[in-house]
């Protein structure tokens, strides 16, 4: 066997390695097993790569891939170890950009070096993919980045005639495209890069802050098809299958994200949930001036203290004031004085899917406390207090009862089934969405304002006392 | 290109349908560190970029491919450390838990 067989066959092992990793994610119990393993399967692979000939024939090169490695590496870990769990999904959209940034150079790269002769039309049709889908990939999500971040406004960007522009833009990029394709020039990719990292950019912007998520998903699935892409262009399996795996999975994960907020994909991307928001937003000032209930912590002590099920509904506000450990503190409390608590997760509360499972497993809280949607609505009649932390979009009945809602169709939470309701809120501000809700005004709701840390350090005290 | 397009294409195909398959049971509690995984396992592309910094030539080529290698390292070492460390707090209910419940259950059921 030649020495590219067999770096060819830990290229297959390192794939099978991936495909493990992913599936070990289908449970608590083997996905920390299972993404060890896909680390060491890419170390390997990354390790056998430096056997390739070419790999070593330049000094120069050699020397210079292991010191950007190093720099890499030095710049990614303290920050993969320091980030907050609040600000994972920033982190998540960084890593994702930049893996789309080196898939679109490498095709670069690639071209440039076959320049001088004009390479066949499919090797430059598998370039230009991974150029225009890689720098898509690296300015969207530096804008999502910058949305997620606060570094600019969360709410959705719209500008005058803003359709026309985005569609003046695909043609540019489509036309320069078909131009490389022709000529296999390289200003005219270079071009096209550009161009394409201006779409990524102007793509993103109009995405309301609340879709974000959704919108890191697929740029996601975009980095692994561009990754792909370089696969092809390097006639390499390994980028080839690992790329797929992520572009596909990414995929589906995507669709469901958007189910689980009652819109389709398209929805999510295109619509101007701006425009619907700022109509709302008028009434927000009306909603300011209506009578709301509003309690002391003494009085909320003392109904949870005698309830016989509360649930807690989590929502952003909770991480924001880094109130999940005290939460944590309430709950055993309360078990403690036999009263059943379970925490309702609504899939896409948080700033990602999945992320308030994140936050409370990192307060300790075990998973088998932590009820998905769908298991956790059949209970919310029977709940005597649905406790709502920081939380406000996701249990907004305007989603079952107001048609015309920008959020009507999202499944929610029926916070609202439960026979007291308690909100813990900094302010009457509305929710990530923009939208007012309901729920608020409610005879059976009881507002306590303040930040959630603090209050819940109260009721923690007047449980006790209770 | 001692391989043909073709049989790249059908490895793509295939791979698809993986990926596709292996996730579609993923519970959403683990929606976060799924998304992370998925993210530092296309960071494999560092292979690509160590592959292309080996045949680049002059100040261009080196330049753009040392960057990719970069940019490459930063997505698959930073996307393993931050999923590592997410999936490190995910714990089931801990043994000494469960007993405390268990007494208060001995409590009402004490005639067992």
């Amino acid at each position: 066997m030649t020495l590219q067989t067999w770096i060819d066959l830990v290229y297959l092992l390192a794939a099978i390695g991936f495909i493990l990793a992913l599936k070990g994610l289908s449970s608590p119990k083997q996905a920390r097993n299972g993404n060890l393993l896909g680390a060491a399967a890419a170390a390997v692979a990354v390790a056998f790569t430096f056997l390739n000939p070419e790999v070593r024939a330049h000094t120069l090169n050699l020397v210079l891939t292991l010191v950007a490695m190093l720099v890499g590496a030095v710049i990614a870990v303290p920050a993969a170890r320091r980030v907050k769990m609040t600000a994972m999904p920033q982190m998540v959209a960084i890593f994702n950009g930049v893996g789309g940034g080196a898939a679109a150079l490498v095709s670069i790269v690639v071209f440039l070096i076959a320049a001088p002769g004009k390479p066949a039309v499919y090797r430059i049709a598998e370039v230009l993919f991974g150029v225009l889908v890689g720098c898509v990939s690296f300015s969207g999500s530096a804008i999502a980045f910058a949305k997620l971040q606060e570094l600019m406004t969360g709410r959705p960007i719209t500008y005058p005639a803003q359709q026309v522009i985005n569609a003046v833009f695909a043609v540019a990029i489509v036309a320069l495209a078909i131009g490389t394709l022709v000529t296999g020039s390289v200003p005219l990719l270079v071009a096209t890069a550009v161009l394409s990292l201006v779409l990524g950019v102007i793509f993103v912007l109009p995405i309301g802050g609340a879709d974000v998520p959704v919108l890191i998903s697929l740029l996601n699935s975009f980095t692994g098809l561009a990754v792909a892409a370089s696969g092809f262009t390097l006639n390499n399996n390994l980028l080839i299958i690992a790329g797929t795996l992520v572009g596909a999975s990414g995929m589906l994960l995507t669709r469901m994200m958007s189910k689980a907020m009652g819109r389709s994909l398209a929805n999510v991307l295109f619509s101007a949930f701006g425009s619907v928001v700022t109509a709302t937003g008028g009434a927000d000032g009306l909603g300011e001036t209506r009578p709301v209930k509003a309690g002391t912590p003494e009085d909320i002590g003392v109904l949870l203290a005698y309830a016989r099920k509360v649930v807690i509904i989590p929502g952003y506000g909770l991480a924001v004031a880094q109130a999940q450990h005290t939460a944590r503190e309430l709950a055993d409390l309360l078990m403690e004085r036999g009263v059943e608590v379970f925490y309702a997760i609504h899939p896409v509360a948080g700033r990602m899917p999945g992320h308030m499972n994140v936050l409370l497993a990192e307060a300790n809280v075990p998973y088998d406390e932590l009820k998905e949607m769908d298991e956790a609505n059949p209970e919310m009649a029977t709940a005597d207090v649905a406790l709502v932390i920081g939380a406000n979009d996701t249990v907004n009945p305007a989603a079952k009862n107001t048609p015309g809602s920008p959020i009507y169709g999202m499944p929610i939470i029926n916070a609202d089934e439960a026979e007291h309701i308690v909100f813990l809120k900094r302010s009457m501000r509305p929710g990530f969405a923009g939208i007012d809700n309901e729920l608020l005004f409610d005879e059976k709701t009881t507002l306590l304002f303040g930040d959630a840390k603090d209050t819940l350090s109260k009721l923690v005290a007047a449980v006790k006392d209770a | 290109m001692s391989t043909g397009i073709l049989e790249f294409l059908t490895i793509f195909v295939l791979a698809a349908f993986v990926g596709n398959e292996v996730i579609g049971r993923v519970p959403s509690i683990l929606h976060t560190p799924l998304m992370s995984g998925s993210n530092a396992i296309h960071g494999i592309v560092l292979v690509g970029t160590i592959l292309v910094m080996g045949s680049a030539h002059g100040a261009v080529q080196i330049t753009l491919a040392f960057l990719a290698v970069i940019l490459a390292t930063l997505n698959i070492v930073g996307g393993f450390v931050v999923t590592d460390r997410m999936l490190e707090m995910f714990k089931a209910k801990p043994a000494e838990r469960v007993p405390k419940a268990g007494v208060g259950d001995d409590a009402t059921g004490g005639a067992k």
